[in-house]
C-alpha cells in the first residue's frame, strides 16, 4: 500500500529490525545474488589471514539492500524517486541491525507529491554503519 | 569505462530479494505483484547493483583459468593487489527514473566521476574515486542512474566505509 501524505507527520520516526543475528551465509548468500564475490566478505582465511581483519564482514550494499526493505515497507512499492547511503561502519556476522526511518518533510515537486526521509541503519551497540536518505512519490 | 548489456530477469529478481532479506511478493509472485499497485514484478531499490554479474571484466568475481586472490591452498592466490579488490564503499547513492522489471534490457554506461584526496584518522592519505552508472532501457530511456563512491584505506579499518 502506499504512504498517505496525510498519515504522517514531519518528525515521525519508524524503526524496523532488518536482522536479528546476521550470519555468514547471508553475507555469502548476496555475494552470489549481486555477483560482488569479493573474499573479504565470502572468505574467512583470506579476510584474516591475507587482508587482516578479523574475519570476513558485509557489503555495504548488503545493509543498503536490507535498509531499502525498511523503505519500500514504509511508502510502498514503486515510488522512490531516489536513495543514497554513506558507509559508516563495518557490519559484521552477528550483528543486530534496525533501520530507523524519520519523515524529514513533506513537499509538492510540480504537482508531485514527496516525502523526504532520513534514513539511518544502527547496530546492537549503538553505532551508525549506513545513514542517508530517500524520497518518495505519495498519495 | 565500461558498457555492457544488462537482460533483467525474474529469477535474477527474486535471488536477490532473498539475499537483502525482503519477502515483499512485489519481488517474486507474479500474480500477486500483478494485483498490487506495482502491477507487476518490480526489481527492489538496490537491485541493479547485480548489473556487474554481466559485466565481462568485473574484478570482484573469479573468472576461470585466471589468478583469484580469495584463498585455496594459501591465503591468497595473486601477489599483486587487484584492481577493485582493496577499495571499500564509501558512498551508494541511485535515481529512479522508472521501476525496473523482467524483461528490461539495460545498457550500462559506467564513467569515472571526482576524485579527491582526504587526510584519514591515522595521517595517511586516503583516496577517493567516484563511479557514475547509467542504466538505460532499449529506447535509451534512463531508468536508473547510480553514483558509487570508493575509497582505498591505509590499512584494515575496525571503524569507516564497507
Amino acid at each position: 500500500m502506499a504512504l498517505r501524505g496525510a498519515d504522517v507527520k514531519v518528525g515521525e520516526v519508524r524503526e524496523q529490525v532488518l536482522v536479528e543475528d546476521l550470519t555468514r551465509t547471508q553475507i555469502v548468500q548476496y555475494a552470489g545474488a549481486s555477483g560482488d564475490y569479493n573474499p573479504l566478505h565470502t572468505d574467512g582465511v583470506y579476510a584474516h589471514d591475507a587482508a587482516g581483519y578479523p574475519g570476513v564482514f558485509a557489503h555495504g550494499m548488503l545493509a543498503m539492500g536490507m535498509t531499502a526493505r525498511a523503505v519500500t515497507d514504509l511508502v510502498g512499492d514503486g515510488r522512490l524517486t531516489r536513495y543514497g547511503v554513506r558507509f559508516k561502519s563495518q557490519i559484521w556476522p552477528g550483528d543486530r541491525l534496525t533501520a530507523r526511518v524519520v519523515i524529514a518533510g513533506l513537499r509538492d515537486d510540480d504537482g508531485v507529491a514527496l516525502v523526504d526521509l532520513d534514513v539511518v541503519t544502527v547496530n546492537e551497540r549503538g553505532e551508525e554503519v549506513i545513514a542517508g536518505y530517500a524520497t518518495a512519490r505519495v498519495d | 569505462m565500461g558498457q555492457f548489456t544488462f537482460p533483467v530477469e525474474a529469477g535474477q529478481i527474486m535471488l536477490f530479494a532473498r539475499s537483502v532479506g525482503d519477502p515483499n511478493p512485489v519481488y517474486h509472485d507474479a500474480r500477486r505483484a500483478s494485483e498490487s499497485e506495482a502491477a507487476g514484478i518490480i526489481a527492489p531499490p538496490t537491485f541493479v547493483q547485480s548489473s556487474a554479474q554481466y559485466d565481462p571484466d568485473y574484478p570482484l568475481r573469479p573468472h576461470a583459468g585466471e589468478p583469484w586472490f580469495g584463498s585455496g591452498r594459501e591465503p591468497t592466490g595473486v601477489t599483486e593487489p587487484v584492481s577493485g579488490g582493496g577499495r571499500l564503499h564509501a558512498e551508494q547513492h541511485f535515481e529512479y527514473f522508472r521501476q525496473v522489471r523482467p524483461g528490461d534490457v539495460l545498457e550500462v554506461t559506467t564513467i569515472p566521476g571526482d576524485t579527491w584526496e582526504k587526510t584519514g584518522r591515522r595521517g595517511g592519505r586516503l583516496v577517493f574515486e567516484e563511479q557514475v552508472t547509467e542504466y538505460r532501457d532499449a529506447a535509451g530511456e534512463l531508468v536508473v542512474r547510480a553514483r558509487g563512491v570508493s575509497v582505498r584505506p591505509e590499512k584494515p579499518v575496525e571503524q569507516g566505509a564497507n
